[in-house]
C-alpha cells in the first residue's frame, strides 16, 4: 500500500467574486522513501493541493476528493486526530523561514514542544534530542545555538533549523513548500545535499514543491508539473526532462536559461497564466499554447497514460508525436 | 571589445554607510559597512555587462551608485569623458536621459495613483518640456507597441496588469527618452519561469534594434548567462572575477565563481545527479568587519596563509579574464 495516496483533490476558495477552484483532480502515490516534485508557476495551484493535505488551508477554503495516509482521509479527519499526525508523522518546511518560525521562543523551546507533545519525552530528554537534530542539520556549536532566538539565525541556518525541526519525530513524509527559493544558490546548494543525506539516512519520503526545475532534476523521481490547478503531466523524472509530452512541460523547459548549452534566444511561452476566477472552458492552457485546436478551447482533456509511453500521465487532446518539441530540447536530447 | 567605444567607466568606486550595531550605547561611535569597496569596470557601447552576486555582495548598491540613488563615499565613475561625483545637479539631468533604470519589483516601482500614459510619458516631460503633449502620447503609444502592450490599455492603472506586463510598463518607461544604457536591477527575479524568458528576450531584441548598453544584475547566473557579454563577479562588496562570458562559465578562475557555478541546479536529472557541487562552508561573514586580505578566504577551499595578507586587486589573466585571486 503507498504510504499517501491522493484521489480527486479539489481545493475551491470562496472569494467576493464567486467560487475560485484554485485545484481541480489532483491525483498522485507516494510509497515510502519516494521524493515526488510538483512543479508550476506561481497561482498553479501547488501549494494549495499539500496545505488542503496538512489542513491548513485559510477559513473560506474547502478541500474535497481524498488525501489517504496509510488508508486514513486526512481531509475528513477532526482538528484533534490531524494534529496527532501533523507534525510527527508528516511534517511541513515552508518556503520563508523567518516567517514559520516563532520569533518570541528560544529555538530550544521552539523543539522541545514538538517532542514533549509528540513523544511524551522530558524537557531535558527533548532538548538532547533536538541539539543532536540540530548537528545533523549541521548547525556549527549546536548546543549554543539551541538556546538562541531565530533572528540570530542567518537565513540558511533558519532554514536548517526548520528541517531540524520538521525531522524531529522522524517522519515517514517531509512536505517541503519551496524552501529554497528565498536563498542564495551556494545555501540552496547546502540545503538540498542535507535533503539528500537526510532522505538517505532516515528514509523520509519527500514531496518537493517548487518552480525551479533544476532543483527537481537534482533530487525528485517522480514529478507532476501543474498548470492552473490542474495537473498537465506526471511521470519519472527522465520522463519528463528528456522526453516532455505536454505543450507545456516543453515550453518550460524551452524559457529556462541554461548553463549547460547555448542557446540564443529562449523559447518563451506567449501570453500570461490564466486568471483562477475565470478559467478557460477546456484545456488551462488552451490559451498560450501553439498547439491549440476546437476541441482544445471546448473540452477539458482527461490526464490520462500517454499512448507513446504509460508510464507517462498527460492532460492533453493531441497525440505526442503531433506536438513538434521546440529546437532547443530536441538539440538536448 | 576594444574597437568600441568606451562609455561608462568606474574607477575604485566605494560606498560607505556609517551604521549603529544592535547592542550599542548611544555614545558608541558608529561603525562603518563597506557594501561596496573599491569596484572598478568599463562598459563600451551596446555590450552587456552582468553583476552576479549572493545577497548582501553589493551588487544593487553599485547599480544605484552610478545613478547617485545611493551617493559613493569615494572613486570616480565617467560617463562619456565627465565625471559625475563632481557634477553639478544640472549635469545629473542631462545624464539621466542616458542612463535610464529598471527596478527588481515591477508593481512597486510604478506609481499606483497613475495611469500608463502618465507613467510611461513623465520621463518626457520632464526631459522634453519641448513637446506638445500630443507628441508625448504619439511617443508613448508606440513604445508601447515596441514593448508588446496593446494600446487600448493606456488609461489603466498598474494593479490592473500582472507582474510581466508590470515589467514591460517599467522598460517602456526606460526607454522612452531612447537611452544609452539601461541598468537593469534583476528585472527578472520576481517573474515566473515562462514571462521571465518573455522580458529577456524583449530586452535582448530592444537591445539589437536600439543599441543600447546594459547593465544586468541578477543572481541567477543562468539568466545572466544568457544576456551577458562579460560578466562581473562580486562577493562581500569586492569584485572576484570580470570575464567574457564563454571564459567565465567554460574555465572559472576563481573560486567562488567556481562554487556559486556548481551550485546551480541543471534542469537535466543525469546531470544534475552526476556533478560534483562544490559547497560552500559556513555563512558569509558581516560586511561591517570583513575579512582582512581577499574576503572570500574564510570560506574558500584552497586559502594559504598569503590570502590573509594584501588585499588582492583584480588582476589579468588573460585578454578575456581578470580575477582578484591571488592563485589563480
Amino acid at each position: 500500500m503507498s504510504l499517501l495516496q491522493v484521489n480527486n483533490l479539489g481545493v475551491q476558495f470562496q472569494t467576493p467574486d464567486g467560487l475560485v477552484s484554485a485545484v481541480n483532480g489532483v491525483s498522485f502515490d507516494l510509497q515510502a522513501g519516494q521524493t515526488l516534485g510538483i512543479v508550476g508557476e506561481s497561482g498553479s495551484g501547488k501549494s494549495q493541493s499539500v496545505l488542503a493535505m496538512m489542513g491548513l488551508l485559510a477559513k473560506n477554503g474547502k478541500a474535497s476528493g481524498e488525501a489517504l495516509y496509510n488508508g486514513q482521509n486526512l481531509l475528513t479527519m477532526s482538528p484533534r486526530q490531524l494534529n496527532a499526525i501533523r507534525g510527527d508523522r508528516v511534517s511541513m518546511i515552508f518556503q520563508d523561514p523567518m516567517t514559520s518560525l516563532n520569533p518570541y521562543l528560544t529555538v530550544e523551546r521552539q523543539m522541545t514542544e514538538v517532542l514533549e507533545l509528540h513523544k511524551g519525552m522530558t524537557r531535558r530528554e527533548a532538548k538532547k534530542r533536538a541539539i543532536s537534530l540540530l548537528e545533523a542539520v549541521r548547525i556549527p556549536e549546536a548546543a549554543r545555538r539551541v538556546d538562541m532566538y531565530p533572528h540570530e539565525f542567518s537565513g540558511g541556518m533558519r532554514q536548517r533549523v526548520m528541517i531540524a525541526m520538521a525531522l524531529l519525530c522522524e517522519p515517514e513524509i517531509l512536505i517541503a513548500d519551496e524552501p529554497t527559493t528565498a536563498l542564495d544558490v551556494t545555501v540552496q546548494a547546502q540545503i538540498l545535499s542535507l535533503l539528500k543525506d537526510l532522505q538517505r539516512d532516515f528514509g523520509t519520503a519527500i514531496v518537493m514543491i517548487t518552480h525551479d526545475l533544476g532543483v527537481v532534476a537534482g533530487l525528485c523521481e517522480k514529478v507532476m508539473v501543474m498548470y492552473g490547478g490542474r495537473v498537465m503531466e506526471y511521470g519519472s523524472a527522465n520522463d519528463i526532462f528528456y522526453q516532455p509530452s505536454h505543450p507545456y512541460t516543453i515550453g518550460l523547459l524551452g524559457a529556462l536559461p541554461r548553463l549547460d548549452h547555448d542557446g540564443s534566444e529562449l523559447v518563451s511561452i506567449p501570453g500570461n497564466p490564466p486568471n483562477m476566477a475565470n478559467m478557460p472552458k477546456g484545456c488551462p492552457f488552451s490559451e498560450r499554447c501553439t498547439h491549440v485546436s476546437e476541441l482544445c478551447i471546448s473540452t477539458l482533456p482527461p490526464l490520462a497514460a500517454s499512448a507513446a509511453n504509460p508510464a507517462v500521465l498527460r492532460a492533453c487532446h493531441k497525440a505526442p508525436q503531433e506536438l513538434k518539441p521546440s529546437v532547443e530540447v530536441v538539440a538536448h536530447v | 571589445m576594444s574597437d568600441k567605444k568606451l562609455i561608462l567607466s568606474v574607477r575604485d568606486v566605494k560606498v560607505h554607510f556609517k551604521v549603529k550595531g544592535g547592542n550599542d550605547w548611544p555614545w558608541t561611535p558608529k561603525k562603518t559597512l563597506k557594501a561596496v569597496d573599491g569596484v572598478s569596470f568599463d562598459l563600451y557601447e551596446g555590450e552587456t555587462l552582468g553583476v552576479v552576486g549572493e545577497s548582501g555582495c553589493g551588487k544593487s548598491t553599485l547599480a544605484r551608485s552610478i545613478l547617485n540613488l545611493i551617493p559613493a563615499t569615494a572613486g570616480e565613475i565617467v560617463w562619456m569623458g565627465k565625471d559625475l561625483r563632481q557634477g553639478s545637479e544640472k549635469d545629473w539631468l542631462a545624464v539621466r536621459r542616458d542612463i535610464q533604470m529598471i527596478f527588481q519589483d515591477p508593481l512597486a516601482s510604478l506609481n499606483p495613483r497613475m495611469t500608463i500614459a502618465q507613467i510611461i510619458g513623465e520621463p518626457l516631460r520632464v526631459h522634453r518640456p519641448e513637446l506638445s503633449s500630443e507628441e508625448v502620447m504619439k511617443r508613448v503609444r508606440a513604445m508601447m507597441v515596441k514593448v508588446g502592450l496593446r494600446e487600448q490599455m493606456i488609461n489603466r492603472y498598474p494593479h490592473e496588469f500582472s507582474g510581466g506586463q508590470c515589467q514591460r510598463i517599467g522598460i517602456a518607461r526606460a526607454l522612452i527618452l531612447e537611452p544609452k544604457l539601461i541598468i537593469c536591477d534583476e528585472p527578472v527575479s520576481a517573474l515566473d519561469v515562462s514571462i521571465q524568458a518573455q522580458i529577456i528576450n524583449l530586452l535582448k531584441e530592444l537591445q539589437r534594434e536600439m543599441g543600447l548598453a546594459l547593465i544586468f544584475i541578477a543572481h541567477d547566473l543562468a539568466v545572466v548567462k544568457h544576456i551577458s557579454d562579460r560578466i562581473l563577479v562580486m562577493y562581500l562588496g569586492r569584485e572576484m572575477e570580470l570575464a567574457e562570458k564563454h571564459a567565465l562559465y567554460d574555465k572559472p578562475s576563481h573560486p567562488y565563481t567556481r562554487a556559486l557555478l556548481s551550485a546551480i541546479p541543471i534542469p537535466d536529472p543525469k546531470l544534475e545527479r552526476n556533478k560534483v557541487i562544490q559547497i560552500l562552508q559556513g555563512d558569509l561573514p558581516s560586511p561591517i568587519n570583513p575579512p582582512s586580505g581577499c574576503v572570500f578566504r574564510t570560506r574558500c577551499p584552497l586559502a594559504e596563509a598569503q590570502c590573509a595578507g594584501e588585499r588582492p586587486e583584480l588582476r589579468r589573466l588573460s585578454a578575456d579574464t581578470q580575477s582578484s585571486c591571488l592563485l589563480a
